[in-house]
């Protein structure tokens, strides 16, 4: 029993460090990708000096911001101030706990599940989780005594509250036709039809509500550079300015991880091992990120809020009256 | 309302699968294609027999709008012929307008290719031999 209690122990870490690294590895890539892809779409080059093509891009930026100053404003509130990038990253990469990346795999006789754990709630845990996020960048509003990042961090309050009861809301549907809250239950559901095909308006409000919620553009009022300077981080500086970049990137993952989850049916696909069929799926969802961002101009901030209440919220209500009327009917 | 926006994302799309629309020059390495008419610095000219062709009058100095050229005349003693003791321009007020080329009765002065004038302060004005040298670069003589 103490035998197999270690290797259960043994088996998650090695799964854990795995995901963070996969996960960290993505976040650096996902600087120069981003960069070269937006720099393409504008008719740009982007980075073109650090390594061929820029690729050692992201190591010089890693370097660059490991030596500069760290400054703590002299008013601030000192343990809100260091605590808060912190408190936005460390949700971001816990919420990879339930993700499911790949089907059951025989390794040295031991039958391991891809997925960190698979909790019965991993709906609900994401959304807990999730919704930590948003304390990080409050507090770095109001610890860094600026009112550029206080305005910064109410704005991304009042975002993430409006579009996060979309967020939640969109993906019901998907759990009414699971009838389950665990992602690997909803992931066996997609065997032959993903949920994007059942559930497109699912899909296209957790879209928009996924950009708002991790402040891209073209929902990216909270850190709006022509009004706020730089939002909640303006005062952030050397490491803590890219714990925050980082948890950026890292919430673009999860949202993405989540929406391949839910609706673009997670590992589930053929011929290719499932772990890449989710990478694959992952990849897509991020290129629209980028892709979104290089097209669209930043929204207004009443236009936002008219786009949360007004339209998307009574969108996700008849998605979900629609979905149960079907289902009924349908028996 | 949603077409437009569709719209936008085809075209920056197109822009990303398209590398021959990048309009970015890398400038050291890639060189600007310049105009056959442009008007960079006013070099001093060489004459056939290797020598400057200013013969000092001085008009370049009187139509120059932003008065960076100063000419100080000489006699050469020996052929009786005018040349520039002093030939100065200052760079840094020269607003290459090409009148000095125009109203140049022996072609001694000709704004060519050369922009890239960035220097010292104390190294903006050029003196005789400096503008000379560009021209004898060129290896051509007039």
């Amino acid at each position: 029993m103490d035998k197999e209690f270690f290797i259960y122990v043994l088996i998650s870490c090695i799964k854990i460090l795995i995901v963070f690294g996969v996960i960290q590895f993505m976040i650096i890539s996902m600087i120069w990708i981003e960069r070269k892809v937006m720099a393409h779409m504008q008719v740009r080059l982007g980075p073109m000096r650090v390594g061929p093509h820029g690729l050692l891009q992201p190591i010089a930026d890693g370097i660059k911001l490991l030596f500069k100053e760290d400054i703590i404003p002299e008013r601030a509130d000192k343990l809100l101030f260091v605590l808060a990038p912190a408190m936005s990253l460390v949700p971001a990469l816990i919420t990879f706990a339930v993700i499911p990346f790949g089907d059951k795999v025989q390794i040295f006789g031991y039958s391991v599940d891809l997925v960190i754990t698979d909790i019965n709630i991993g709906f609900l845990y994401i959304f807990a989780v999730g919704s930590l996020g948003i304390y990080g960048i409050v507090m770095a509003g109001w610890a860094s005594n600026n009112k550029y990042s206080l305005l910064g961090g109410i704005r991304a309050s009042a975002q993430m509250i409006s579009y996060e009861l979309t967020l939640g809301i969109s993906l019901i549907g998907v759990i009414m036709l699971t009838g389950s809250l665990s992602l690997v239950d909803i992931v066996n559901a997609q065997a032959k039809l993903w949920n994007i095909v059942l559930q497109p308006v699912g899909f296209f409000i957790y879209a928009i509500s996924a950009l708002a919620e991790v402040n891209r553009t073209p929902f990216d009022l909270p850190e709006a550079e022509s009004e706020l300077v730089a939002g909640y981080h303006t005062e952030y500086s050397s490491m803590k300015f890219a714990m925050f970049f980082m948890a950026e990137y890292a919430n673009m993952i999860t949202v993405s991880a989540i929406a391949v989850t839910f609706f673009l049916g997670g590992w589930q696909g053929p011929f290719l091992p499932p772990v890449a069929w989710f990478m694959i799926k992952l990849s897509c969802c991020l290129f629209c990120f980028i892709w979104l961002r290089s097209t669209y101009p930043r929204l207004r901030y009443d236009q936002l809020m008219h786009l949360g209440w007004k339209f998307l919220l009574p969108l996700s209500l008849l998605n979900i009256l629609i979905t149960g009327l079907v289902m009924v009917l349908k028996g | 309302m949603i077409l437009p926006l569709l719209k936008g994302l085809i075209l920056t799309l197109k822009r990303f699968f398209n590398p021959y629309a990048v309009v970015t020059m890398r400038y050291p390495e890639e060189r600007p294609k310049l105009a056959s008419r442009f008007r960079g610095l006013p070099e001093l000219q060489i004459g056939k027999d290797g020598r400057e062709r200013c013969i000092a009058c001085g008009l370049c100095a009187r139509v120059c709008p932003s008065q960076c050229i100063y000419v100080e005349g000489a006699t050469d003693e020996a052929t009786q012929r005018r040349y520039p003791k002093i030939y100065e321009l200052d760079a840094f007020r020269c607003i290459f307008c090409g009148f000095c080329e125009e109203a140049c009765p022996v072609r001694a002065v000709m704004l060519r290719d050369t922009f890239e004038l960035s220097t010292d302060h104390s190294k903006a004005i050029f003196d005789k031999a400096q503008l000379m040298d560009y021209s004898r670069k060129r290896n051509i003589t007039i």
